[in-house]
């Protein structure tokens, strides 16, 4: 028995984070906030490290590694509030992987020259969509799922503005058609179960990371705000607030780990394993932002400050990849729908 | 990462339970806080010991099987899984030993230990007293020295002394330096409650039995024999017992993991599709979840050489509000029956519930309140100023 991220999967965590840290400020977030697109030549440097390609097969030049690896990277994107889509390309890398490998758009995501956006049954907009090489996008209709492959250019793409506005979402209407589908029927609807499930561990991981930076930036303040002749982290009610941030922190982590172990290895248990690291991420996250925004008072409501830029994150992703009531929802039909469950293992 | 537990654990898993299934009490005992109840609770202990299964983790010279953290976890899920007797000699086999294998002579381990193990003699905690709380470098009980005698007179009162009513011996600080303040001139003394000059008064706590008690102490010896460690050295030797209250001995996940699945099957006898109530449950059992996995990391954290440190305090705050929602949930589901205590014909498991959620209500306060711990959360992991 061993719950800790091995020395590769940390060390390939830290060097994307050290690499964020320089490619990655808050003043190049803002920049992907004015601009039409998230995406820039950062891509292409976290190509080099590997990191676009992370979970393309290596056949297809990328590093074939797991959900482990990706649980374990997304934290430090989730510390930057990284713009660039990376965990729908991961996603839509997934099912290309899966049901249509050539073309070179697997290759060209693992270069770092493409980014592939993905639409999953009942999520309303795509990332990216405009910008992509390629929109894979799932269907299910009276019961029957179907995966399309399609170029963004044949879809009519209506652009939204999210609170977070590095998030670049679009409406997409296409047209479906026996040349784009790739897969239909229960294979798809495995599919597109279990890219649904790595898309809401990505986003656990993203909320873990994006816990952490709010942490540190309300404990940073309290450290050297004066009010009243003192530092307000002297106070216990502040000291209190920023403990039970880092409380759902340090529980939530064991769980995300644990989710993207499952989910790495196809147990039978995977799906409720992703859903709890979902609900516990989104909850630390939710705790964060508010709580960190209670500690910088005034200045923490304002545009200027950089505080704003990993909240309207945090909360875009709190409802993306399944909100909290989906997940529960998941994992009580799971706990309760059949034999009553047993959380001590039985063998 | 590996989730899996070796073959070898898998067996050690099936012979706890094994032996469990053949010699758990059918019936519950009553309570180990009357009379009768820590009799049986005792009897139950040298049931346990005698098949060594008491001490799991303690060196077999001393009745143990030196079975590892992760065999000590099996044996805690396996241990409430079963519905086995709470441990009356808790405090002693897992607050109090850990310290006495750390500081005690070889002629206290051997004088002390085996009889801790088989339950014959139950320890009592004595850190509390009335102006010492949560702030416990406050003690001003005081030991003086008789050096005729060769020991120490005790003079002083300690307060919220768990299993003091019924119990043997005591362990806990008093100020060998009158001139001392706070944690400075303290020593460690373990205080046989036979010994002329001590009083207890039980205390009945919520659920009516007296599970502490306050212990009054007017010029008792204690010779040095019975001294842990060297005179004033008893806060240093203090905080390792501590460390160990809040971090993996006191509170095993199978504590919590039994309850929440079987908080489960009561929502599925008599939750009747309430989606508050199942929101509530399930919450319940992933935090047992999420608890069990949390000390997973703490385990391959220790097992890599590394410290439980501040972190004990993380995990404190967590399972004390758990087990009080788990118990709060079973309570709803129950309705009108949840207040029923185990005098009513009618209570559901013995009243069981309310039992529980009575004893979980204490978790946020013993052991350091959990607004000590989110202080100690804020000066010594997230590195805040010391709170005026």
């Amino acid at each position: 028995m061993r719950l800790a991220y091995t020395e590769d999967q940390q060390l390939f965590r830290e060097t994307v984070r050290d690499f964020l840290e320089g490619a990655c400020t808050t003043d190049k977030l803002r920049e992907a906030w004015a601009a039409d697109t998230a995406i820039t030549g950062r891509w292409t440097e976290l190509a080099k490290i590997g990191v676009t390609g992370l979970v393309v097969p290596e056949e297809q030049d990328g590093l074939g590694l797991t959900d482990e690896e990706f649980a374990a990277v997304l934290e430090s994107a989730g510390y930057a509030a990284l713009p660039e889509p990376l965990l729908e390309s991961a996603v839509a890398a997934g099912l290309l992987a899966e049901f249509a490998p050539g073309a070179g758009r697997l290759e060209r995501i693992a270069s770092g020259e493409a980014t592939a956006a993905v639409l999953l049954p009942g999520q309303p907009f795509a990332i990216e969509a405009a910008q992509a090489d390629v929109l894979v996008v799932g269907t299910t209709d009276n019961g029957v799922s179907e995966i399309h492959v399609l170029n963004p250019a044949d879809c009519t793409l209506t652009a939204q503005r999210s609170v977070d506005r590095s998030r670049k979402l679009y409406k997409v209407e296409f047209a479906a058609s026996p040349e784009t589908l790739v897969a239909s029927g229960d294979a798809a609807a495995k599919a597109l179960a279990r890219a649904a499930d790595r898309g809401a561990l990505g986003a656990a991981a993203l909320l873990l990371g994006l816990t952490k930076r709010m942490l540190d930036m309300a404990v940073d303040y309290a450290k050297q705000r004066v009010q009243r002749g003192v530092l307000i982290g002297t106070h216990q009610s502040v000291q209190h607030h920023l403990a039970n941030v880092l409380i759902k922190l340090e529980f939530a982590r064991p769980v995300v780990m644990r989710a993207a172990y499952s989910l790495a290895r196809d147990l039978p248990s995977a799906a409720r394993d992703v859903s709890m690291a979902k609900i516990y991420a989104g909850e630390a996250a939710d705790l964060a932002a508010r709580n960190a925004l209670q500690v910088h008072g005034a200045i923490g409501y304002t545009e200027e400050h950089d505080l704003q830029l990993f909240m309207k994150r945090a909360w875009a992703l709190g409802a993306a990849w399944g909100d909290a009531g989906h997940h529960r929802d998941r994992v009580a039909a799971d706990l309760l729908g059949g034999a009553p469950a047993q959380l001590t293992p039985t063998f | 990462m590996d989730l899996e537990f070796s073959p070898k654990e898998q067996e050690f898993r099936q012979e706890v339970r094994s032996w469990l299934e053949a010699n758990v009490p059918a019936t519950p005992l009553p309570s180990m806080d009357t009379e009768e109840g820590f009799r049986l609770h005792q009897e139950w202990e040298k049931k346990l010991f005698d098949a060594r299964w008491a001490v799991v983790s303690w060196p077999k010279a001393y009745g143990g099987r030196e079975a590892g953290l992760t065999e000590w976890l099996i044996f805690e899920e396996e241990y409430y899984r079963a519905g086995a007797p709470g441990r009356v000699s808790q405090n002693g086999i897992f607050l109090f030993a850990p310290t006495v294998f750390e500081f005690g002579s070889q002629e206290q381990q051997d004088r002390y230990l085996p009889k801790m193990a088989s339950g014959e003699e139950i320890w009592v905690q004595g850190w509390s007293e009335p102006e010492a709380g949560s702030d416990l470098a406050n003690v001003r009980s005081r030991a003086d020295r008789d050096d005729e005698r060769g020991g120490w007179v005790l003079n002083g009162q300690k307060i919220w002394s768990s299993r003091g009513t019924y119990g043997h011996r005591l362990f806990g600080l008093f100020r060998t330096d009158p001139e001392s303040k706070r944690h400075h001139g303290l020593t460690y003394f373990m205080v046989d409650l036979a010994s002329a000059g001590v009083t207890v008064r039980p205390i009945p706590q919520l659920d009516g039995e007296p599970g502490f008690a306050e212990v009054f102490l007017d010029d008792v010896f204690v010779p040095d024999a019975d001294v842990l460690g060297g005179p004033g050295e008893g806060w240093k030797i203090m905080i390792a017992t501590t460390g160990s209250e809040r971090g993996l001995n006191l509170r095993s996940p199978g504590r919590f993991l039994a309850p929440a699945d079987r908080l489960l099957a009561l929502y599925q006898e008599r939750g009747n599709g309430d989606q508050v109530l199942r929101d509530a449950a399930v919450q319940a059992w992933m935090d047992a979840e999420a608890y069990r996995l949390f000390t997973f990391g703490t385990v391959t954290k220790l097992l890599d050489g590394g410290q439980i440190g501040a972190d004990s305090s993380i995990n404190k705050v967590f399972w004390s509000q758990m087990d009080v929602e788990l118990h709060a949930t079973a309570l709803k589901l129950l309705g009108g029956y949840g207040e029923l205590d185990e005098g009513s014909p009618d209570a559901v498991d013995g009243a069981r519930w309310l039992d529980g959620f009575l004893f979980a209500l204490g978790g946020p306060i013993y052991a350091g309140t959990n607004e000590i711990q989110r202080n100690t959360i804020a000066e010594r992991i997230l590195g805040l100023p010391r709170a005026k």
